[in-house]
């Protein structure tokens, strides 16, 4: 008898999750509950009499929302299985969404925001029975001070856009105070700068102004110091930027925008990287911001929530949003109050104290660590991506645009050029393809300035194995886009479903953003569904 | 330069073990890793370690240390709360919790409709569930949290009217308007119209319209949990001033309360936190804004639309996004406002709690909670002293005015909690705001209502007085 081990494929033979669920509102069944809610007190009964009969004209709903009625289990089993149909980054070699720091969220982080001692605390309680949580994010603060330079923090904004929004409202605010509202009506960034910078600062009302790279891929000097002037409110840029490239010249971008009266402000999407390096306000930044989901390892949520940290120099602290955490006393008499931010905050930005849950995960994190710990996953991270770099050179048609033989920081962005001009097959298609190997795989912000792009960000969270195992499906559909380009072009093949057409997306008369509207815009599935005679139409159409 | 990091071996980093480390290097031609970092100038690096905590390596050094902060807490489990003011503690099933602590929704983030197949359609359900709840044709995956919706919900207003002033009818909360004010302040203007008896004040909002008019923004549940009764007139006032009706409201109601759409609102907005999430400190917020499905409308959305897409193969359907051109990611500062990391997994969480609720359970819970705040407002205006703040309608909150007691607010206050009851929050010299939900009981609130009475120094009368009873 023997028990032969055969090595297991090179590449994965991944199939997702294909349970074929409903939408929800097919599942339902009259009369099924899934929850039971506590009935009035007889008591309270006798004391109010009928409150909904007694209900204002017009006030009483008409006819109840056309919610599912589904028993316990039929809706946990429902989603369930539609979380089999996700590939979280837990399973994933989650390499493949660049600039979004998909690192390892460590499970114990996530048992210990499970508390009621956590979760059933109401913001407003008398601060003399909230002593821990205050005291974890006021320690939070103070370690993220540390670690970007600053003099003070804000942890209220739920995500980077929420975040870069706060930073330009304080500079905003700054310059009114300081009587230049009115003269300071331009923000200049980078485009491989986060749109947000760009995004956000449109809504506060400024004229944006977009730096591109020298021709090396390498932040413009020259390029911005044409740009500011004394109508320049601020620099907002990344760094390293998008593309892994670190700009040297950036103490004498910070010098250029101060020299005019304008303010510095750093998105550190990209921190990851230089964590214990290098810091925000030594090379002379006013105001910056990091994303706790990203560099400080708490979960994605699937797209939230995040939780954003801005911090900022001495002059631009009484600008912070409010409340404000503050430590009075030493030592064991320490105790942590809440207060009003003064009379130049911004005001609020967010309910109370910011997505608080993630707060304390993010403390854990940097606690698990210590600054031996974040300088080695910085660096671990910046090795990791060189690898990479070297790996994913190695496949035909793959290239790195810019700074070619210098070294990238913490991600970079590909292309794919070569190999679409040689096969036709674009960067999109090939990012399909590589989710039936189990692998996420996205391109870039737009627009793309870089061809037929990819951006790989390894964090410090993947082995050695797991990027040759990345690196090996990327060059397999390389390999199939040359000798089987029908397969990369008709995927995904190995997926809950198939390629989706996304003309009806973009069309008002065909888009169903709600399953109420889909059976409004598409008669013959509602009455299909309804149990009524088909009509002669199509059904299939949508 | 040395490297100190070099032995760290550390299990959040598979490649920190020397052996790897050094094949790594050797892989790409690098001496060590400080060459990656040739970009950054000397002058730039720091030149000592960070000044941190020291690490507690071990997890259960570690775990112990967080869980000893957080046992200094006293939750809600432990205080009889009655505080609201925007964070709400309602019953969290367990299937909710059980869904969003799933790995693969918790730690997703921007996979594409085929690998993440299934957060595409939780949150598409979570858009059609709300929509039903809403009767609104169009539902965002949702923003940060109400505050962020309700100022996007306006500034929607301001681009689709070309106008400036806002007409602000309702008591809303002070934070609230902070953030509104600071968001829109470049394009709108936001004026008060004072209420009357907790809502909105017609007349004098009929009398400050024109057509310079971009919205009137309504709360209701206001931030005294008054119930707008008043939206049809208000509706008709706007639209035939070429303004916008904006309802900033919490879904919880809507089991039995008529939902704005159906009274001629334009624009829904609001907080999806009392929808199955935990109070987590105010830390799970998430923000909705609804819309009829006009084309106008969608396009002002900042946020993301999933919608159903069509596949190659017949009768499969797929999810996508809708109007993609419309966001920063497709067109960075051409976009509408910008779009991020924002609340998703809360979405997914209210989407969970509202299919386990279904129409029964929403209307049961609406009729509860109008009959308990209904309940608490007749047992603490018994109270000698105490006096309701007004006479309208309310939803899970109210306000009582204590001056009649001789103490302000914050006394009654401290002397309740002293007895390990939040009775509400300080709204006021003489105002708190009180609220109850399906986790205040009967007997919850005749303990409030008794130790308020004890803390005024009197003793209630048990009996409600009859010209009190409904």
């Amino acid at each position: 008898m023997s028990l032969p081990l055969a090595p297991k494929p090179a590449i994965r033979r991944f199939h997702q999750a294909r349970w074929d669920e409903p939408v929800i509102f097919e599942l339902s069944t009259p009369g099924e509950r899934g929850l039971l809610v506590p009935a009035v007190e007889p008591g309270v009964r006798d004391a109010v009499g009928d409150v909904l009969a007694e209900l204002p004209a017009g006030l009483r709903r008409a006819t109840p929302p056309a919610l599912p009625e589904m028993a316990q289990m039929r809706v946990l089993k429902h989603y369930l299985r539609l979380s089999q149909e996700n590939l979280g980054a837990d399973l994933n070699v989650d390499i493949g969404q660049g600039t979004c720091t998909m690192k390892y969220s460590p499970k114990i982080n996530d048992q210990l925001v499970a508390t009621p001692q956590l979760t059933a605390m109401h913001p407003l309680q008398d601060p003399a029975d909230a002593q821990g949580v205050l005291e974890i994010v006021w320690r939070l603060e103070r370690m993220l001070a540390e670690i970007s330079g600053m003099d003070e923090v804000s942890l209220q904004t739920q995500g980077g856009s929420a975040a870069i929004w706060a930073n330009i409202a304080m500079i905003r605010a700054y310059h009114e105070a300081n009587g230049e509202g009115e003269q300071r009506r331009e923000v200049i960034t980078t485009i491989f700068s986060h749109p947000s910078n760009a995004a956000a600062a449109k809504a506060a009302g400024y004229e944006v102004i977009t730096v591109h790279p020298d021709a090396d891929g390498y932040p413009d000097l020259a390029a911005l110091k044409a740009a500011l002037s004394p109508r320049t409110a601020a620099i907002m840029v990344t760094n390293p930027e998008d593309t892994g490239i670190y700009n040297p010249a950036i103490t004498e971008w910070v010098d250029a925008a101060h020299a005019v009266g304008a303010l510095a402000s750093y998105d550190q999407a990209n921190a990851n990287g230089i964590l214990g390096i290098t810091r925000a306000r030594d090379a002379g930044f006013d105001v910056c911001h990091f994303n706790l989901h990203k560099t400080f390892s708490t979960p994605h949520g699937c797209g939230g929530p995040g939780s954003g940290a801005n911090a900022v120099s001495a002059a631009l602290a009484p600008f912070l949003p409010g409340p404000r955490i503050v430590r009075v006393g030493e030592g064991d008499d320490a105790r942590f109050e809440v207060r009003d931010a003064g009379p130049q905050s911004i005001g609020t930005v967010a309910p109370f104290f910011g997505v608080v849950p993630n707060l304390v995960r993010a403390y854990a994190w940097i606690m698990a660590l210590g600054a031996d710990g974040l300088l080695a996953a910085a660096e671990t991270a910046v090795l990791n991506n060189n690898y990479l770099l070297a790996k994913v050179l190695e496949i035909p048609g793959a290239s790195a645009p810019y700074a070619r033989g210098r070294r990238r920081i913490e991600q970079v962005r590909y292309s794919w050029q070569e190999l679409y001009e040689e096969t036709g097959i674009s960067s999109e298609e090939i990012g399909v393809r590589m989710s039936d190997f189990g692998m996420h795989y996205w391109t870039s912000h737009h627009p793309y300035v870089v061809p037929q792009p990819f951006t790989l960000e390894p964090t410090e969270s993947y082995s050695k194995s797991e990027l040759d195992e990345y690196v090996a499906a990327l060059a397999e559909v390389a390999r199939e886009a040359r000798e089987t380009p029908e397969i990369v072009r008709t995927a995904p093949h190995r997926q809950s479903v198939h390629h989706t057409h996304h003309d009806d997306l973009d069309d008002p008369e065909r888009w169903a953003v709600t399953w109420r509207a889909y059976l409004r815009k598409y008669p013959e599935v509602a009455a299909r569904l309804a149990g009524e005679p088909e009509p002669a139409a199509d059904a299939s159409a949508a | 330069m040395t490297e100190p990091s070099a032995a760290f071996v550390h299990p959040y980093l598979p490649n920190s073990a020397p052996e790897v480390r050094r094949a790594m290097l050797d892989a790409v031609g690098a001496a060590s890793v400080d060459e990656f970092y040739a970009d950054v100038p000397e002058a730039l690096r720091l030149d000592r370690p960070l000044d941190l905590p020291a690490p507690l390596l071990a997890e259960q050094d570690l775990a112990r240390h967080v869980r000893g902060l957080l046992a200094k807490n006293r939750s809600t489990e432990e205080r009889l709360s009655f505080l609201g003011h925007g964070t709400y503690r309602h019953h969290v099933p367990a299937v909710v919790d059980e869904v969003i602590n799933r790995s693969e929704f918790l730690t997703a983030y921007a996979g594409e409709p085929y690998e993440d197949h299934g957060r595409f359609q939780a949150l598409f359900q979570y858009q059609s569930l709300m929509a039903e709840l809403l009767a609104m044709d169009v539902v965002n995956v949702p923003t940060y949290d109400g505050y962020q919706s309700t100022a996007t919900a306006l500034a929607m207003a301001g681009r689709l009217t070309g106008r400036r002033r806002v007409l602000v009818v309702s008591d809303v909360l002070p934070e609230k308007h902070s953030k509104v004010h600071d968001f829109v302040r470049v394009h709108l203007e936001l004026e008060l119209v004072p209420t009357a008896g907790g809502t909105a004040d017609v007349a004098a909002a009929a009398a400050r319209l024109g057509d310079d008019v971009a919205a009137i923004w309504v709360e209701t549940p206001s931030a005294t949990g008054a119930v707008e009764a008043a939206l049809p007139a208000l509706a008709t006032a706007a639209h035939a001033a070429g303004a916008l009706l904006v309802v900033g409201t919490d879904p919880i109601g809507y089991g039995v309360l008529t939902p704005p759409a159906e009274q001629g609102a334009d624009i829904v907005c609001g907080d999806i936190q009392s929808l199955g999430l935990h109070q987590w400190f105010g830390g799970a917020h998430g923000g909705f804004i609804a819309v009829a499905d006009d084309e106008a409308l969608v396009m002002e959305l900042p946020s993301r639309l999933f919608g159903l897409a069509s596949t190659d193969v017949p009768g499969e359907v797929g999810f996508g996004d809708v109007a993609y051109e419309r966001t920063s990611f497709a067109r960075r500062e051409e976009g509408k406002e910008w779009v991020g990391t924002a609340a998703a997994l809360w979405g997914i969480a209210a989407g969970v709690y509202l299919a386990l609720m279904g129409p029964v359970g929403m209307a049961e819970l609406g009729e509860l909670l109008l009959a308990r705040t209904r309940y608490a407002q007749q047992r603490l205006a018994a109270v000698p002293g105490v006096r309701l703040g007004d006479d309208a309608l309310h939803l899970r909150e109210f306000t009582v005015d204590v001056s009649g007691t001789g103490r302000t607010a914050a006394e009654l206050v401290a002397a309740l909690r002293a007895e390990g009851i939040e009775p509400g929050v300080v709204v006021g010299e003489e105002l708190l705001l009180v609220c109850v939900t399906e986790l205040t009981g009967q007997a919850d609130i005749d303990r409030l209502a008794t130790s308020l009475a004890a803390a005024c120094g009197t003793a209630t009368d048990r009996q409600i007085p009859q010209e009190q009873r409904a």
